[in-house]
């Protein structure tokens, strides 16, 4: 009976953090567009987000895309297909690489950041403060987050596809004897619109997740510094995962026959 | 009492799960009083006072500022409340990523009509107040000692020229000389103000400075209430053990008394 009543209280709890989750999301959307915005604000994330996560984006595109180049080298070579490697290098990056790995990266970096900031502000009553000077937790903390990491995210995954095709051609030219001219017209003409497209799509959507875990985990912190700890912790775990499974969804809903 | 309350509770209840907190406390504070609620570590003060700030949702009874039942108030008329009143959080509560100036004029910057100039002015005025320089103004909370955040934090608390002010125990932390200049500072403040006040203490020597009036708290109930000068003639037998601070009494302190926290 006990073990029935684990699983129970199990599926309980996750539906209630379900419930709460889709209610935070659904007032940090609503804070982020409904006047009045905090500009200054707005502005400051953009900068803490993207600018200052452009060398971490960096540089794990550029090793990516040499890695891929590598290894799709030594699998098209089992099939004599080598010319296909920079047409497979920039599908993956831009479908795929670019916006997951880039934003696991952020998600590292942004989602405890905003998680430890949030959670510290809760559990020394700055959260109250703000709500006691008039001014609302959500439009002046959740919004301006939620807001500038989605929008930021497709441009860094943007930096990060170019970076990585980067990479994938200096291992080719470099190190694998490809012709860079030859390299760079076939990476073009056969990247199509919607490779990038769908991609930046994706990092729009995971860059919500980022923002939405961070400030959720944060804004409910409890009990002083280990609180703030476990915070931090479930942003990155939750925001993580949340984004491998929704890169899977948005897969199927944009590429399922 | 026959003229209007400025803050009135009415049978104000509030449990968290199975603990009951508040079980029906009745406080009024008249126009310009100074109420000090005292009451053990756990009995409730910070809950009774989240609730009448609205950051915790009482379960029952009503809670009246300055007539308005703020229970029914719309998020808009709250904000528009709130801007008259003031707080001072216990550990300050000041926002440690904007400097100092920029605490202080929180609310005036918030309700906008002000440029950030003016309001840095308006600041650096106001910290003149609790005998702060200007330099102070463009230091980060971080950089202040404690005695130097409390002051902010009052600085903040009476920069938009609140005519109700809550302080959570605002000396609480602070070594004896330093508590005595904040219960001064509070007194000058509220007095040129004419604010109403209600503080939260187990400091006596608060109490003594700063009341007018006074009300104990214990278990979830107001059991005394009465003005200032009366608190050494009562035979209430736990307010009498609460101010002479005796470990034996009809009051035993519980360690498991400590408060769960409300999910927000």
């Amino acid at each position: 009976m006990t073990m029935l009543a684990g699983i129970g209280r199990s599926f309980l709890s996750f539906l209630a953090m379900m419930g709460a989750v889709s209610t935070f999301a659904g007032r940090a959307i609503f804070h982020a567009f409904a006047p009045p915005i905090y500009w200054r604000l707005l502005g400051k994330q953009l900068i803490a987000v993207g600018y200052f996560s452009l060398p971490v984006v960096g540089l794990t595109a550029l090793f990516t895309g040499a890695v891929l180049a590598r290894q799709i080298y030594i699998g098209t070579g089992r099939i004599g297909a080598e010319s296909a490697v920079p047409t497979i290098v920039v599908f993956s990056i831009t479908r795929e690489l670019g916006p997951v790995i880039a934003s696991l990266m952020v998600a590292g970096r942004v989602s405890a950041a905003m998680a430890a900031e949030i959670g510290t502000m809760r559990v020394s009553e700055q959260i109250d403060a703000l709500q006691t000077l008039a001014t609302n937790p959500f439009k002046y903390l959740v919004g301006p987050r939620v807001l500038a990491t989605t929008l930021v995210l497709p441009a860094l995954v943007l930096v990060g596809d170019v970076i990585g095709v980067m990479g994938g051609y200096f291992m080719a030219t470099e190190m694998l004897g490809f012709s860079g001219s030859a390299y760079i017209r076939n990476t073009i003409d056969f990247l199509e619109v919607s490779d990038v497209v769908s991609g930046l799509v994706k990092a729009a959507a995971f860059g919500f997740l980022i923002a939405l875990m961070g400030c959720f985990h944060g804004y409910r912190s409890q009990g002083g510094a280990q609180g703030v700890g476990r915070a931090t912790t479930n942003a990155v775990v939750s925001s993580s995962i949340l984004i491998l499974a929704a890169n899977y969804v948005i897969t199927e809903l944009l590429f399922a026959q | 009492m026959t003229e209007i309350s400025k803050i009135s509770l009415r049978n104000l209840q509030k449990r968290f799960g199975e603990k009951v907190v508040l079980n029906g406390v009745d406080l009024d504070i008249a126009p310009g009083d100074s109420m000090v609620v005292i009451g053990s570590s756990g009995t409730g003060k910070s809950v009774m006072l989240k609730c009448i700030l609205g950051l915790l949702r009482p379960d029952g009874g009503t809670i009246q500022l300055d007539g308005n039942d703020i229970g029914t108030l719309r998020q808009r008329e709250r904000n528009a409340l709130l801007r008259h009143v003031g707080m001072l959080f216990q550990g300050g509560a000041l926002f440690d990523s904007l400097p100092v100036w920029e605490n202080v004029s929180f609310g005036l910057l918030g309700a906008g009509g002000i440029s950030r100039r003016d309001a840095k002015d308006h600041a650096i005025e106001t910290l003149a107040k609790v005998e702060l320089d200007a330099p102070t103004a463009d230091l980060y909370p971080a950089e202040l000692s404690g005695g130097m955040q409390k002051r902010v934090g009052l600085a903040r608390a009476i920069a938009a020229s609140p005519d109700i002010i809550f302080f959570d125990e605002p000396t609480t932390g602070l070594d004896p000389i330093t508590a005595d200049v904040i219960n001064n500072l509070i007194l000058e403040r509220v007095q040129e103000l004419g604010a109403t006040t209600l503080t939260i203490t187990h400091d006596m020597a608060s109490v003594g400075k700063i009341a007018s009036r006074v009300a104990m708290l214990h278990d979830g109930k107001i059991i005394w209430s009465g003005n200032a000068s009366d608190i050494d003639r009562s035979d209430n037998p736990y307010l009498n053990q609460f101010i002479h601070g005796e470990a034996i009494g009809p009051m035993r302190p519980d360690a498991s008394t400590t408060m769960p926290k409300e999910t927000y």
